[in-house]
Protein backbone atom coordinates (compact mmCIF):
# COMPACT_ATOMS: atom_id res chain seq x y z
CA UNK A 1 0.00 0.00 0.00
CA UNK A 2 1.35 3.55 -0.80
CA UNK A 3 0.42 6.48 1.20
CA UNK A 4 0.40 10.37 -1.15
CA UNK A 5 0.19 12.99 1.85
CA UNK A 6 -1.36 16.22 -0.75
CA UNK A 7 -0.90 19.03 1.45
CA UNK A 8 2.90 18.54 1.00
CA UNK A 9 2.03 19.02 -3.00
CA UNK A 10 -0.94 21.69 -2.85
CA UNK A 11 -0.83 23.11 0.46
CA UNK A 12 -4.00 23.70 2.25
CA UNK A 13 -6.15 24.70 -0.94
CA UNK A 14 -6.16 21.76 -3.26
CA UNK A 15 -7.00 23.46 -6.77
CA UNK A 16 -4.23 23.00 -8.83
CA UNK A 17 -4.70 20.54 -11.29
CA UNK A 18 -1.58 20.46 -13.51
CA UNK A 19 -0.10 18.59 -9.76
CA UNK A 20 -2.97 16.87 -9.28
CA UNK A 21 -2.84 15.01 -12.94
CA UNK A 22 1.20 14.72 -12.21
CA UNK A 23 0.50 12.87 -9.23
CA UNK A 24 -2.41 10.27 -11.20
CA UNK A 25 0.00 9.82 -14.19
CA UNK A 26 3.29 9.19 -12.03
CA UNK A 27 2.31 7.83 -9.01
CA UNK A 28 -1.43 6.68 -8.55
CA UNK A 29 -1.61 4.61 -11.70
CA UNK A 30 2.17 2.73 -10.85
CA UNK A 31 1.26 2.20 -8.25
CA UNK A 32 -2.61 0.71 -9.28
CA UNK A 33 -0.86 -1.24 -12.08
CA UNK A 34 1.49 -2.90 -9.53
CA UNK A 35 -1.20 -4.06 -7.89
CA UNK A 36 -0.94 -2.29 -4.89
CA UNK A 37 -3.59 -0.10 -2.92
CA UNK A 38 -3.33 3.18 -2.30
CA UNK A 39 -4.34 6.18 0.44
CA UNK A 40 -4.88 9.48 -0.58
CA UNK A 41 -3.99 11.79 2.61
CA UNK A 42 -5.83 14.80 2.73
CA UNK A 43 -4.64 16.16 5.88
CA UNK A 44 -4.19 19.65 6.62
CA UNK A 45 -6.55 20.32 3.50
CA UNK A 46 -9.24 22.50 4.43
CA UNK A 47 -10.67 22.71 0.71
CA UNK A 48 -10.51 21.36 -2.82
CA UNK A 49 -12.22 22.04 -6.12
CA UNK A 50 -14.00 19.96 -8.19
CA UNK A 51 -11.26 20.33 -10.73
CA UNK A 52 -8.45 19.36 -8.54
CA UNK A 53 -10.67 15.92 -7.54
CA UNK A 54 -11.56 15.64 -11.30
CA UNK A 55 -7.78 16.09 -12.45
CA UNK A 56 -6.68 13.73 -9.72
CA UNK A 57 -9.06 10.56 -9.74
CA UNK A 58 -11.76 10.88 -12.62
CA UNK A 59 -9.37 9.01 -15.37
CA UNK A 60 -8.95 6.07 -12.97
CA UNK A 61 -12.71 5.41 -12.67
CA UNK A 62 -13.32 5.77 -16.86
CA UNK A 63 -9.66 3.52 -17.09
CA UNK A 64 -10.11 0.65 -14.59
CA UNK A 65 -13.86 1.03 -14.27
CA UNK A 66 -15.83 1.53 -10.83
CA UNK A 67 -14.18 -1.18 -8.72
CA UNK A 68 -10.80 1.28 -8.90
CA UNK A 69 -12.16 2.66 -5.91
CA UNK A 70 -12.09 -0.46 -4.00
CA UNK A 71 -8.23 0.51 -4.42
CA UNK A 72 -8.19 3.77 -3.20
CA UNK A 73 -9.09 5.20 -0.07
CA UNK A 74 -9.18 8.65 0.84
CA UNK A 75 -7.94 9.51 4.17
CA UNK A 76 -8.88 13.04 6.81
CA UNK A 77 -10.77 14.53 4.36
CA UNK A 78 -13.42 17.43 6.03
CA UNK A 79 -16.77 17.21 5.65
CA UNK A 80 -16.58 19.49 2.26
CA UNK A 81 -13.56 17.51 0.62
CA UNK A 82 -15.79 14.66 1.37
CA UNK A 83 -18.79 16.05 -0.56
CA UNK A 84 -16.74 16.80 -3.57
CA UNK A 85 -15.00 13.20 -4.02
CA UNK A 86 -18.42 12.12 -3.88
CA UNK A 87 -19.60 14.54 -6.56
CA UNK A 88 -17.01 13.64 -8.93
CA UNK A 89 -17.07 9.55 -7.95
CA UNK A 90 -20.93 9.79 -8.58
CA UNK A 91 -20.56 11.83 -11.98
CA UNK A 92 -18.26 9.80 -13.23
CA UNK A 93 -19.83 6.01 -12.68
CA UNK A 94 -23.50 7.57 -13.25
CA UNK A 95 -22.11 8.37 -16.96
CA UNK A 96 -19.50 5.20 -17.64
CA UNK B 1 -11.92 51.81 -29.15
CA UNK B 2 -14.35 53.96 -26.58
CA UNK B 3 -15.78 53.51 -23.44
CA UNK B 4 -17.59 55.84 -20.87
CA UNK B 5 -17.27 55.44 -17.12
CA UNK B 6 -20.56 56.11 -15.95
CA UNK B 7 -21.57 57.39 -12.05
CA UNK B 8 -22.76 53.77 -10.74
CA UNK B 9 -21.99 50.84 -12.63
CA UNK B 10 -22.96 47.20 -11.26
CA UNK B 11 -24.13 43.91 -12.47
CA UNK B 12 -27.18 44.53 -11.87
CA UNK B 13 -27.64 47.53 -14.08
CA UNK B 14 -24.26 47.10 -15.81
CA UNK B 15 -26.16 47.20 -19.66
CA UNK B 16 -25.90 50.38 -20.46
CA UNK B 17 -22.23 50.29 -20.33
CA UNK B 18 -21.93 47.35 -22.09
CA UNK B 19 -24.36 49.24 -25.16
CA UNK B 20 -21.82 52.38 -25.03
CA UNK B 21 -18.33 50.45 -25.70
CA UNK B 22 -17.18 51.17 -29.27
CA UNK B 23 -14.79 48.46 -29.81
CA UNK B 24 -13.82 50.42 -33.82
CA UNK B 25 -10.01 51.43 -33.99
CA UNK B 26 -8.58 48.50 -32.03
CA UNK B 27 -5.28 50.34 -31.84
CA UNK B 28 -6.91 52.82 -29.87
CA UNK B 29 -8.64 53.27 -26.87
CA UNK B 30 -10.46 56.95 -25.36
CA UNK B 31 -11.56 56.69 -21.58
CA UNK B 32 -14.32 59.07 -20.39
CA UNK B 33 -16.10 59.50 -17.02
CA UNK B 34 -18.72 60.44 -15.34
CA UNK B 35 -17.41 63.97 -14.34
CA UNK B 36 -18.40 63.96 -10.75
CA UNK B 37 -18.96 60.51 -9.20
CA UNK B 38 -17.44 57.02 -10.45
CA UNK B 39 -18.72 54.36 -9.12
CA UNK B 40 -17.84 50.72 -10.73
CA UNK B 41 -17.82 46.87 -10.15
CA UNK B 42 -14.30 45.78 -10.47
CA UNK B 43 -15.76 43.79 -13.56
CA UNK B 44 -15.77 47.51 -15.35
CA UNK B 45 -12.08 47.89 -14.23
CA UNK B 46 -10.94 44.58 -14.77
CA UNK B 47 -12.44 45.19 -18.84
CA UNK B 48 -11.23 48.14 -19.23
CA UNK B 49 -7.72 46.75 -18.11
CA UNK B 50 -7.86 43.72 -20.64
CA UNK B 51 -8.93 45.98 -23.57
CA UNK B 52 -5.72 48.22 -22.43
CA UNK B 53 -3.80 45.60 -22.57
CA UNK B 54 -4.02 45.19 -26.23
CA UNK B 55 -3.38 48.94 -27.14
CA UNK B 56 -0.13 50.96 -27.20
CA UNK B 57 -0.29 53.04 -23.95
CA UNK B 58 0.68 56.11 -26.63
CA UNK B 59 -2.88 55.18 -27.64
CA UNK B 60 -4.60 55.39 -25.05
CA UNK B 61 -6.46 58.52 -24.33
CA UNK B 62 -8.03 59.03 -20.71
CA UNK B 63 -9.96 62.11 -19.34
CA UNK B 64 -8.70 63.85 -16.79
CA UNK B 65 -10.80 62.80 -14.36
CA UNK B 66 -12.13 65.11 -11.95
CA UNK B 67 -14.85 63.02 -9.89
CA UNK B 68 -13.98 62.55 -6.36
CA UNK B 69 -13.84 59.46 -6.32
CA UNK B 70 -11.50 59.05 -8.84
CA UNK B 71 -8.46 58.07 -6.88
CA UNK B 72 -10.36 54.82 -6.15
CA UNK B 73 -9.00 54.33 -10.44
CA UNK B 74 -6.20 55.09 -9.07
CA UNK B 75 -5.84 52.52 -6.01
CA UNK B 76 -6.80 49.75 -7.93
CA UNK B 77 -3.90 49.94 -10.06
CA UNK B 78 -5.57 50.71 -13.72
CA UNK B 79 -3.40 53.85 -14.63
CA UNK B 80 -0.46 52.06 -13.73
CA UNK B 81 -1.87 48.82 -15.58
CA UNK B 82 -2.41 50.90 -18.45
CA UNK B 83 0.82 52.26 -18.62
CA UNK B 84 -0.38 55.97 -18.37
CA UNK B 85 -0.53 58.97 -15.84
CA UNK B 86 -3.70 59.24 -14.46
CA UNK B 87 -3.13 62.84 -12.87
CA UNK B 88 -4.63 62.09 -9.80
CA UNK B 89 -2.38 62.37 -6.96
CA UNK B 90 -3.02 60.38 -3.83
CA UNK B 91 -0.98 58.85 -1.49
CA UNK B 92 -0.96 55.13 -1.70
CA UNK B 93 -1.93 52.49 1.42
CA UNK B 94 -2.08 49.23 2.10
CA UNK B 95 -4.77 47.63 0.57
CA UNK B 96 -5.68 45.10 3.23
CA UNK B 97 -9.30 44.60 4.40
CA UNK B 98 -10.80 46.39 0.79
CA UNK B 99 -9.65 45.07 -2.30
CA UNK B 100 -7.44 43.51 -4.43
CA UNK B 101 -6.16 45.25 -7.45
CA UNK B 102 -6.05 44.98 -10.92
CA UNK B 103 -3.95 41.61 -11.47
CA UNK B 104 -3.24 40.07 -14.38
CA UNK B 105 -2.48 35.94 -14.39
CA UNK B 106 -0.95 33.81 -16.98
CA UNK B 107 -0.48 30.79 -15.59
CA UNK B 108 -1.09 27.55 -13.17
CA UNK B 109 2.07 28.79 -10.38
CA UNK B 110 0.67 32.82 -10.79
CA UNK B 111 -2.84 31.63 -9.68
CA UNK B 112 -1.95 29.51 -7.05
CA UNK B 113 -0.02 31.93 -5.72
CA UNK B 114 -2.69 35.07 -5.99
CA UNK B 115 -4.91 33.00 -4.53
CA UNK B 116 -2.68 32.38 -1.48
CA UNK B 117 -1.88 36.19 -1.21
CA UNK B 118 -5.77 37.33 -2.11
CA UNK B 119 -7.16 36.09 1.13
CA UNK B 120 -5.54 38.13 3.70
CA UNK B 121 -6.15 41.40 1.93
CA UNK B 122 -9.41 40.79 1.61
CA UNK B 123 -9.32 39.79 5.96
CA UNK B 124 -12.15 37.18 5.70
CA UNK B 125 -13.52 35.33 8.63
CA UNK B 126 -12.03 31.13 7.56
CA UNK B 127 -15.92 30.46 6.83
CA UNK B 128 -16.28 33.16 4.37
CA UNK B 129 -12.96 31.95 2.40
CA UNK B 130 -14.19 28.75 0.49
CA UNK B 131 -16.75 29.75 -2.06
CA UNK B 132 -14.00 33.11 -2.86
CA UNK B 133 -11.47 31.02 -3.44
CA UNK B 134 -13.58 28.81 -4.92
CA UNK B 135 -14.92 31.13 -7.44
CA UNK B 136 -11.66 32.80 -8.31
CA UNK B 137 -9.77 29.31 -8.83
CA UNK B 138 -12.58 27.98 -11.20
CA UNK B 139 -12.79 30.87 -13.26
CA UNK B 140 -9.05 31.91 -14.04
CA UNK B 141 -8.44 27.77 -14.89
CA UNK B 142 -11.07 28.32 -17.31
CA UNK B 143 -9.09 31.05 -19.10
CA UNK B 144 -5.83 29.41 -18.71
CA UNK B 145 -6.92 26.25 -20.03
CA UNK B 146 -9.26 27.20 -22.46
CA UNK B 147 -9.21 31.29 -23.35
CA UNK B 148 -6.36 31.18 -25.03
CA UNK B 149 -5.56 34.78 -24.14
CA UNK B 150 -2.28 36.19 -24.74
CA UNK B 151 -2.83 38.51 -22.00
CA UNK B 152 -4.09 35.44 -19.58
CA UNK B 153 -6.62 36.91 -17.06
CA UNK B 154 -7.10 40.18 -15.59
CA UNK B 155 -8.87 39.71 -11.91
CA UNK B 156 -9.94 42.23 -9.46
CA UNK B 157 -11.88 42.77 -6.54
CA UNK B 158 -13.40 45.04 -3.90
CA UNK B 159 -15.03 44.51 -0.60
CA UNK B 160 -18.07 46.74 0.10
CA UNK B 161 -18.48 47.18 3.81
CA UNK B 162 -22.07 49.12 3.40
CA UNK B 163 -23.25 46.21 1.72
CA UNK B 164 -20.68 43.40 3.26
CA UNK B 165 -20.05 41.59 0.14
CA UNK B 166 -17.13 40.96 -2.33
CA UNK B 167 -17.48 41.56 -6.00
CA UNK B 168 -14.83 40.01 -8.26
CA UNK B 169 -14.46 40.48 -12.16
CA UNK B 170 -12.30 37.90 -14.25
CA UNK B 171 -11.84 39.14 -17.86
CA UNK B 172 -10.26 37.33 -20.80
CA UNK B 173 -9.98 38.87 -24.38
CA UNK B 174 -9.66 35.27 -25.97
CA UNK B 175 -11.25 32.89 -28.00
CA UNK B 176 -14.84 33.19 -25.80
CA UNK B 177 -17.29 30.87 -24.95
CA UNK B 178 -18.94 30.29 -28.23
CA UNK B 179 -15.79 28.98 -30.01
CA UNK B 180 -14.64 27.06 -26.95
CA UNK B 181 -18.15 25.77 -26.56
CA UNK B 182 -18.37 24.87 -30.81
CA UNK B 183 -15.38 22.49 -30.28
CA UNK B 184 -17.61 19.62 -29.11
CA UNK B 185 -21.22 20.88 -29.25
CA UNK B 186 -23.48 22.84 -31.09
CA UNK B 187 -24.24 26.73 -29.85
CA UNK B 188 -26.42 28.39 -32.07
CA UNK B 189 -25.26 31.82 -31.08
CA UNK B 190 -23.40 33.49 -28.49
CA UNK B 191 -26.51 33.38 -26.09
CA UNK B 192 -26.85 29.28 -26.95
CA UNK B 193 -23.03 29.11 -25.82
CA UNK B 194 -23.55 31.09 -22.31
CA UNK B 195 -26.53 28.49 -21.27
CA UNK B 196 -24.23 25.28 -23.29
CA UNK B 197 -21.36 26.34 -20.72
CA UNK B 198 -23.54 26.74 -17.52
CA UNK B 199 -24.99 23.52 -18.08
CA UNK B 200 -23.10 20.81 -15.73
CA UNK B 201 -21.08 18.31 -17.62
CA UNK B 202 -20.65 20.31 -21.19
CA UNK B 203 -17.01 20.78 -21.76
CA UNK B 204 -15.62 21.98 -25.32
CA UNK B 205 -13.37 19.51 -24.81
CA UNK B 206 -15.14 16.51 -25.31
CA UNK B 207 -18.86 14.81 -25.88
CA UNK B 208 -18.13 12.36 -23.46
CA UNK B 209 -19.85 12.32 -20.22
CA UNK B 210 -17.87 13.09 -17.20
CA UNK B 211 -15.25 15.15 -19.66
CA UNK B 212 -11.89 14.51 -20.32
CA UNK B 213 -9.15 13.38 -17.72
CA UNK B 214 -8.69 16.96 -16.94
CA UNK B 215 -11.97 18.46 -17.57
CA UNK B 216 -15.63 17.66 -16.59
CA UNK B 217 -17.29 20.95 -17.71
CA UNK B 218 -18.60 21.76 -14.14
CA UNK B 219 -16.67 24.92 -13.10
CA UNK B 220 -19.40 27.48 -14.45
CA UNK B 221 -22.07 25.39 -13.07
CA UNK B 222 -20.63 25.51 -9.49
CA UNK B 223 -19.98 29.19 -10.03
CA UNK B 224 -23.02 30.09 -10.76
CA UNK B 225 -24.83 27.12 -7.59
CA UNK B 226 -22.67 29.34 -5.56
CA UNK B 227 -24.44 33.01 -6.66
CA UNK B 228 -27.62 31.48 -6.98
CA UNK B 229 -27.62 30.06 -3.37
CA UNK B 230 -26.44 32.71 -1.52
CA UNK B 231 -28.50 35.15 -3.71
CA UNK B 232 -26.06 36.73 -5.32
CA UNK B 233 -25.28 38.31 -8.76
CA UNK B 234 -23.56 36.22 -11.47
CA UNK B 235 -23.20 37.60 -15.14
CA UNK B 236 -21.18 36.39 -17.95
CA UNK B 237 -20.84 38.26 -21.13
CA UNK B 238 -19.28 36.85 -24.28
CA UNK B 239 -19.52 37.93 -28.13
CA UNK B 240 -22.62 39.80 -28.49
CA UNK B 241 -24.37 37.99 -25.27
CA UNK B 242 -24.71 38.46 -21.72
CA UNK B 243 -26.39 36.19 -19.11
CA UNK B 244 -27.15 37.55 -15.69
CA UNK B 245 -28.36 35.86 -12.68
CA UNK B 246 -30.68 37.85 -10.86
CA UNK B 247 -31.18 38.02 -7.04
CA UNK B 248 -33.69 35.06 -6.55
CA UNK B 249 -35.87 34.03 -3.75
CA UNK B 250 -35.95 29.98 -3.43
CA UNK B 251 -32.77 27.87 -2.96
CA UNK B 252 -33.97 25.81 -5.55
CA UNK B 253 -30.97 24.93 -8.01
CA UNK B 254 -31.42 24.25 -11.65
CA UNK B 255 -29.05 22.49 -13.83
CA UNK B 256 -30.58 24.89 -17.16
CA UNK B 257 -29.81 28.88 -15.82
CA UNK B 258 -32.69 29.80 -18.45
CA UNK B 259 -34.96 28.34 -15.57
CA UNK B 260 -33.25 30.30 -12.97
CA UNK B 261 -34.52 33.95 -12.66
CA UNK B 262 -32.26 35.51 -15.26
CA UNK B 263 -31.75 38.37 -17.97
CA UNK B 264 -30.04 37.90 -20.94
CA UNK B 265 -29.38 40.34 -24.18
CA UNK B 266 -28.05 39.45 -27.15
CA UNK B 267 -26.74 42.24 -30.39
CA UNK B 268 -24.51 43.78 -27.54
CA UNK B 269 -20.80 45.31 -28.96
CA UNK B 270 -19.42 41.84 -29.56
CA UNK B 271 -16.77 41.34 -26.79
CA UNK B 272 -13.87 38.99 -28.06
CA UNK B 273 -13.69 37.07 -25.01
CA UNK B 274 -15.27 36.45 -21.41
CA UNK B 275 -16.34 38.67 -19.13
CA UNK B 276 -17.32 37.24 -15.31
CA UNK B 277 -18.85 39.18 -12.86
CA UNK B 278 -19.84 37.73 -9.14
CA UNK B 279 -20.91 39.32 -6.24
CA UNK B 280 -20.63 37.31 -2.58
CA UNK B 281 -22.27 38.37 0.21
CA UNK B 282 -20.48 37.79 3.06
CA UNK B 283 -24.17 38.29 5.41
CA UNK B 284 -26.17 35.07 3.32
CA UNK B 285 -23.66 33.03 2.53
CA UNK B 286 -24.72 29.48 3.22
CA UNK B 287 -22.82 27.13 4.29
CA UNK B 288 -20.07 25.83 1.81
CA UNK B 289 -21.63 21.50 3.21
CA UNK B 290 -24.88 22.92 2.17
CA UNK B 291 -23.92 24.10 -1.41
CA UNK B 292 -22.27 21.35 -2.48
CA UNK B 293 -25.36 18.76 -1.15
CA UNK B 294 -27.18 20.44 -3.48
CA UNK B 295 -24.86 20.64 -6.40
CA UNK B 296 -24.65 17.12 -5.93
CA UNK B 297 -27.74 16.46 -5.86
CA UNK B 298 -28.54 18.39 -9.72
CA UNK B 299 -25.54 16.98 -10.75
CA UNK B 300 -26.20 13.53 -10.40
CA UNK B 301 -30.13 14.12 -11.73
CA UNK B 302 -28.60 15.96 -14.70
CA UNK B 303 -26.17 13.44 -15.82
CA UNK B 304 -28.68 10.58 -15.47
CA UNK B 305 -30.96 12.01 -17.23
CA UNK B 306 -28.12 12.96 -19.89
CA UNK B 307 -27.43 9.50 -20.13
CA UNK B 308 -31.07 8.03 -20.49
CA UNK B 309 -32.00 10.44 -23.11
CA UNK B 310 -28.74 8.60 -25.19
CA UNK B 311 -30.78 5.00 -24.73
CA UNK B 312 -31.38 3.15 -27.74
CA UNK B 313 -35.19 2.70 -27.80
CA UNK B 314 -36.51 -0.39 -28.99
CA UNK B 315 -38.16 -1.03 -32.10
CA UNK B 316 -41.65 -2.52 -32.30
CA UNK B 317 -43.29 -3.74 -35.25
Amino acid sequence: MKTIKLFERVGSFAENKDVARDIRLKEIIPTVESGKDIVLDFSRIDAATQSFIHALISDLIRKYGNEILDKISFKSCNENVQKIIMIVTEYMQEGN
Amino acid sequence: MKLYLPNSTFIGNIDPFLKNIDFSEKDKLEITANSKWIVVHPVVLSMVAALGLSVNPKNIACDTLTAKSAHYLQRMGLFKFLGIESGINIAEHEPAGRFIPLTQIKNSQELSRFIEEMIPLLHLQPNQVDPIRYVVSELVRNVIEHAGSQTGAIVSAQYYKKSNRIAIGIVDTGLGIKKTINQSHYALNHLDALRLALIPGITGTTKKEGGTEYNAGAGLFFIKAIAKVNRDFFMIYSGDAIFKLLKSGPDKLFADPFRDRHSASVNLPIWNGTVVGVDISLNETKAFSELLDLIRNVYSKTVKERRKARYKKPKFI
